[in-house]
């Protein structure tokens, strides 16, 4: 087995330096809307009591769905055992721990007491399948740091097999977990659907993936390091067949809701008539995160385009910050119903659909989880040796011609 | 419609047992009506404790043949023995008629303002069938349900059903995630969206916590009736009864039995505490 | 800042369910115990509650005003901004005892408003169930 060589970043760059102020000061941007939100009340956002999650809510749960997927690569690597994804294994397991804490930061600056911490890690309600995911999310940096370190460290370095399996099956676990915080959702016609737990764990293969293929050209560009055509054409096409499983599960929810009478009514909401959730579906989720990026993906004319494996990439974040958004919000401002067969009106907006505008603190603060995960990798990057010193062709993968 | 509540300086000091009584019988006579619990004589007559008297509740004077009530001693623990639930008529609901929502605002020491952030315990929903165009109107609050699913998700315990049927919000490990909402069939739940001030002293309330009908608790527990059935009950309407389900000669069990009750979103089979009659379309 | 001068119950014959030193260390262990009690099972009117605290020692001071909570003249916040300890309770409870709370007349044109708002959305909501 070849040795792999790592290294770190230098970071005494200006352009480092402005690159994590940057960062801070859009955490410090997060932080003082969070902290206006908590000061004022939910009052300030544009979350209501029908609308009761919003924007900081699409941002948690992208992030959080995009931590598990951005292990992918490591799993792979040590999993199935798939060589040329070995060096680039310590770099996903990073970006997966930096994800899942952003996520978290803007899940728990959001809540109406985030002062209650403490209470949340004491007061366990085992029934809850929130509570269930405190613990898969605490589990998540357990197994994650515990295969960090075993790839990092060579004393260790035997059971790097056993953490990455742990790793693998817990992020499974942890991304069914985030899914069915909706399934469970029995009452809202919109999220009913048992598909919904396996159809995150894909969309946070894809969504992981592009986020991680962004982080990858990003640092070898900026650091000047050796970057083959070999791994970026692996990674593209593994995104095209994420993206695609990702198209292949909208395509049979929406099919099954169509099929289940009760669904009807929510299913053509968002299909045809839920104006802003309508057109965000169409041109966001299918469009622009499903089939452009396909179209691109396998397109033969830019094959090694870097530039266009960027701009997939970020289509497919894209993509998926309008299914997350579709998803959580759509599915709240299309109205419970509660008496069927019956027009219904009511002081408290019954049978109305409901309008949300999210306000700009809260933008910030989803804004600012983004930037803690990006401040995190950063930083890690100078602190520890995470990146191989070249993903040369020849480097990856020595028998290639 | 009666005050639902009211304040007097009644002052029991060093008072034993007896002479605490006694003083609250003195003072009954200037202001108290019969039928009027004190908020804290009730459980003074079974220990011997000094207290002030310090809110009154008045409760409606003559229990009406359409209720069965708490009896329990206030220093016992609730109990399944009972499950207190409500059955409301909707052809008796007067359409236009918001009587047990005023008096649920005032009794919990809600402003009554109806903005989208704003807290609401009852609201009355107007109906229209698709079918034959017959307009119902009827008060829908939180159902109280047996397997609730505000319950089951609330990652904390926040969310608990009492022994005795009624649906809470311990809003002191409440962390405000409001996944409660997102899980209630009903939309029963409001979230506290801004400080609020001047709380009442029996219906406490704050920003960041999820709040919703609590069945008028403390009124229950003292052997009244929740504010809205007493108001409906007042404006002669009768919509409402409020009762025990578990005690079978208890008048809403007699008319349940007689005459049954739906449960709103019976398909999810959460045995609601809330029962409605005549919604056909 | 100087040590918190406790306030006393002007009626000097009431008496605190226990020593000062105890009450001092340990009140909150009362309340808390009390709370749950309540909350869970129902039980109410125990003398431990933090409503009889306030019953007592939260009165009219000699302008006939009652200090609220955010003034350290309050008798929780007396002491627990002298200790620098946040306290949690008024975020939902009265600071004061039910006969001094001043409420605004309940809004008497809460019929109005609905029906308004019952007008509104039946117009709205006819756009949308079709
Ligand atoms: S009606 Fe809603 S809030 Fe009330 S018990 Fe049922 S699920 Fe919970
Ligand atoms: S908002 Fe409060 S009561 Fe509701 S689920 Fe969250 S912690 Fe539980």
């Amino acid at each position: 087995m070849s040795k792999i060589e790592y290294t770190s970043v230098q970071g005494k760059s200006p352009a480092y330096f402005g690159l994590l102020g940057t960062l801070g000061l859009f955490i410090l941007a997060g932080l003082l809307a969070a902290y206006y939100m908590e000061h004022h009340g939910h009052h300030v956002t544009g979350m209501t009591n029908q609308i009761v999650w919003g924007l900081p809510h699409v941002f948690a749960i992208f992030l959080i769905v995009s931590a598990s997927g951005a292990l992918n690569v490591a799993s792979i690597a040590s999993v199935f055992s798939k060589k040329i994804y070995e060096p680039m294994a310590r770099l996903s397991a990073l970006l997966a721990v930096s994800l899942l804490a952003g996520g978290l930061v803007v899940l728990l600056l959001d809540l109406g007491r985030p002062d209650r911490l403490i209470i949340a890690m004491t007061h366990y309600n085992f029934k809850s399948i929130f509570a269930w995911n405190i613990i898969l999310y605490s589990g998540f940096f357990v197994f994650v740091g515990a295969y960090l370190w075993t790839m990092m460290d060579h004393t260790v370095y035997g059971y790097k097999k056993y953490a990455g399996f742990f790793a693998f099956i817990w992020r499974l676990i942890l991304t069914t977990g985030t899914g069915a915080i909706f399934g469970f959702l029995v009452a809202r016609s919109t999220y009913d659907a048992a598909i919904l737990a396996p159809m995150f764990v894909i969309m946070s293969f894809a969504y992981g993936l592009a986020i991680f293929i962004l982080l990858l050209m990003a640092t070898y560009k900026w650091t000047n390091m050796e970057l083959g055509d070999a791994v970026l054409r692996r990674l593209r096409s593994l995104l095209g067949v994420f993206v695609a499983a990702v198209m292949y599960f909208t395509i049979v929810f929406h099919l099954t809701n169509i099929y289940e009478t009760q669904h009807h009514g929510a299913e053509k909401f968002i299909l045809l008539e839920g104006g802003i959730y309508t057109t965000v579906f169409w041109i966001g989720e299918i469009i622009i995160g499903g089939i452009l990026p396909l179209l691109m993906i396998f397109a033969p004319g830019l094959k090694d385009n870097r530039n266009s494996l960027g701009l997939i990439s970020a289509m497919v974040i894209l993509g998926g910050l309008s299914k997350v958004y579709v998803t959580v919000i759509g599915g709240q401002a299309y109205p419970l119903e509660i008496f069927p067969g019956y027009e219904v009106s009511s002081s408290f907006y019954d049978g109305m659909t409901y309008s949300y505008s999210p306000s700009l603190p809260e933008f910030l603060l989803g804004l600012g989880g983004v930037a803690v995960a990006l401040f995190l990798v950063v930083f890690a990057l100078k602190a520890l040796k995470f990146l191989p010193m070249s993903l040369s062709d020849k480097a990856v993968d020595p028998h290639a011609k | 419609m009666k005050k639902s509540e009211n304040t007097t300086d009644t002052t029991a000091t060093n008072a034993s047992r007896r002479d605490f009584l006694a003083k609250a019988a003195v003072v009954g006579t200037v202001t108290i009506a019969p039928g009027v619990l004190l908020h804290q004589a009730a459980r003074a007559a079974t220990a011997e404790v000094e207290v002030e008297v310090v809110e009154v509740i008045e409760l409606d004077a003559e229990p009406d043949k359409n209720t069965s009530r708490s009896t329990r001693p206030l220093d016992q623990e609730v109990s399944d023995k009972n499950r207190w639930g409500m059955l409301i008529d909707t052809n008796k609901c007067a359409r236009g008629c918001t009587s047990c929502v005023d008096a649920c605002n005032e009794a919990n020491g809600l402003e009554g303002k109806t903005g989208p952030q704003d807290t609401q315990y009852i609201r009355k929903v107007t109906l229209k069938s698709k079918s034959t165009g017959h307009e119902t109107s009827l008060p829908l609050m939180c159902q109280h349900c047996e397997s609730a699913p505000c319950v089951d998700v609330c990652p904390t315990g926040a969310s608990f059903i009492r022994a005795d049927g009624i649906a809470l919000v311990d809003r002191h490990i409440c962390i405000g995630c409001r996944y409660c909402m997102m899980a209630c069939p009903y939309k029963a739940r409001s979230f506290v969206h801004e400080d609020i001030k001047n709380q009442k002293l029996s219906a406490p309330r704050g920003k960041g916590t999820v709040e919703a009908c609590n069945l008028c608790v403390t009124r229950v527990d003292h052997g009244g009736l929740p504010a809205c059935v007493e108001a409906c009950t007042a404006e002669n309407h009768n919509a409402m009864i409020f009762g025990d389900l578990k005690d079978p000669n208890s008048p809403i069990s007699i008319e349940l039995r007689k005459y049954g009750g739906k449960q709103l979103r019976s398909d999810l089979a959460l045995n609601t505490g809330v029962r409605y009659q005549g919604l056909n379309e | 800042m100087p040590f918190p001068t406790v306030h006393e119950p002007k009626d000097e014959s009431k008496k605190c369910i226990q020593p000062e030193d105890e009450m001092r260390r340990n009140h909150m262990k009362y309340i808390l115990h009390e709370r749950d009690e309540t909350m869970h099972e129902g039980i109410r009117g125990e003398p431990e509650g933090l409503s009889n605290c306030i019953d007592c020692h939260v009165e009219p001071g000699d302008n006939g005003e009652i200090a609220g909570i955010e003034s350290k003249e309050h008798f929780c916040n007396a002491c627990h901004q002298y200790a620098a300890v946040q306290i949690d309770c008024f975020q939902c409870h009265a600071d004061r005892p039910q006969k001094y709370i001043k409420r605004d007349e309940h809004s008497s044109s809460l019929h109005q408003q609905l029906q308004q708002t019952l007008a509104a959305s039946e117009t709205s909501a006819k756009g949308v169930n079709q």
